[in-house]
């Protein structure tokens, strides 16, 4: 069977593929890509880790195919620091110990980027909705809200 | 396994003739966050593959002298940020965004929610109570048919084969109308629907003067429940009234015993929910 070409925007870079119909972008992106900073957890939409950002929406990665990335802009983890330079939400999540064993890490990092870019000003209920769907098995939630709600009043400050 | 094709055609008719070329094989892919897990799981084996969101009556919302269209495969992201949505039809807004996380619902669509056909399905019963017509195109080609005909049974519709759900049409709404939807879950977010129960009614002062109503996850499809909303009609929703519709809601279920509720638990519980969705519809229509 042939496979499908598929043309699409990487963190901000052109990038080319072709991938068989059944490789989800979370697929294409970590074996053919090696864009491996996404993580498979579940591979059924439940745990987040595989988070994406598609044309400005969040998303999961396993639950979408690369065919249907055609024309598409997606951003990832790989994208979210300027080189050296972490991004505030990557820094923070660091400096306050957000994360144990790091695997739903780049998932909640991507999600938190997401809400952020969208509402600068979130509840803390609100982060937690939004973040519903980003599973922690080490159970670092209180930690991981801690730092978007640090971050969220740090970026609002320094937009002043 | 024979790798499935995929294919996004731009027009109905095109998508239409795919599925049909397909014998059987095909399937609409719309958000996907249905369809990927059942071909991971290997329940799904689809020979062809028939993208849906090139296509431009599909992926949009449109209003009509007061009529909402929305397009099967729109998101429930893109419905939540809908303005005129919002306003006219928050219950079908608070159902469709109920739907997994904020991941999903940057795909999922009510589209896909109707066709999956989850007894649970959240946004189905709010589009049952608010009387919502569902547009098909198929060979033969289109039909409208009201949202509660679509189902048959969990996992199985009304569709014939190479038939496609186009999109929903919402009725023209008259002043002082509203519409809720409540789910009962053991938890507050990401999970699935113990009972659902929507409501829609129209008021006229103190006087409800129409009213639908609607259950989920309580029979093998979701309900209208035609005498639940008789009983509101013409009341002031008085506890006489609301509690003839919670006799008629729990008469009308015929739930299972499952690990998420007993039957009699879930009986119980529709008639709850429609009191509590009844008073928010009540709410909302006296400040439309």
């Amino acid at each position: 069977m042939s496979k499908t070409h598929v043309t699409t925007t990487i963190n901000g870079e052109p990038v080319e593929f072709l991938c068989d119909t059944s490789q989800t972008v979370l697929d294409v992106l970590r074996d053919q890509l090696g864009l491996t900073g996404s993580k498979e957890g579940c591979g059924s939409g439940d745990c987040g880790a595989c988070s994406i950002i598609v044309d400005g929406r969040l998303v999961c990665g396993c639950l979408m195919l690369g065919a249907e990335a055609e024309g598409c802009r997606i951003e990832t983890i790989e994208g979210m620091a300027a080189g050296d330079h972490l991004h505030p939400l990557q820094k923070r999540f660091v400096e306050m110990a957000a994360l144990q064993c790091g695997i739903c890490t780049p998932g909640f990092l991507v999600a938190s980027k997401a809400l952020l870019d969208r509402n600068p000003n979130p509840t803390e209920t609100e982060v937690r909705y939004w973040l519903a769907g980003n599973l922690c098995r080490c159970t670092g939630y209180d930690k991981i809200i801690r730092a978007v709600m640090d971050v969220a009043a740090e970026l609002r400050e320094t937009a002043r | 396994m024979k790798e499935a094709r995929y294919t996004a055609p731009e027009t109905l008719d095109e998508a239409v003739a795919l599925l049909a070329s397909a014998n059987g094989s095909g399937r609409v892919l719309a958000g996907g966050t249905d369809l990927l897990v059942q071909m991971r799981a290997g329940t799904a084996k689809p020979g062809l593959i028939v993208d849906v969101k090139k296509i431009p009556e599909m992926t949009t919302i449109t209003e009509k002298d007061g009529s909402y269209r929305i397009g099967a495969a729109v998101s429930g992201a893109v419905i939540g940020e809908h303005e005129g949505l919002r306003k006219a039809w928050p219950g079908i807004v608070e159902a469709v965004n109920l739907i997994g996380s904020t991941q999903v619902q940057g795909r999922a669509s009510a589209g896909g929610n109707l066709c999956n056909a989850s007894p649970a399905a959240d946004s189905v019963p709010a589009m049952v109570a608010a009387g919502a017509m569902v547009t098909i195109q198929g060979p033969k080609g289109r039909r409208e048919i009201p949202a509660e005909k679509v189902n048959a049974g969990p996992g199985r519709t009304t569709l014939a084969p190479g038939e496609i759900v186009v999109s929903f049409t919402l009725p023209v709404r008259p002043r002082n109308s509203g519409d809720a939807y409540l789910r009962l879950i053991p938890r507050t977010e990401m999970d699935i629907a113990v009972v659902g129960c929507g409501v829609s009614l129209t008021m006229d002062g103190d006087r409800c003067t129409a009213a639908r109503v609607s259950l989920g996850a309580v029979a093998p499809t979701v309900l209208l429940v035609e005498d639940a909303g008789k009983a509101l009609v013409g009341s002031t929703l008085d506890d006489g009234a609301l509690e003839a519709a919670a006799a008629a809601c729990r008469a009308a279920c015929k739930p299972i015993d499952d690990k998420r509720g007993t039957i009699v638990y879930r009986t119980k519980i529709a008639g709850v929910l429609l009191k509590r969705a009844a008073a928010i519809a009540a709410e909302r229509a006296r400040s439309h």
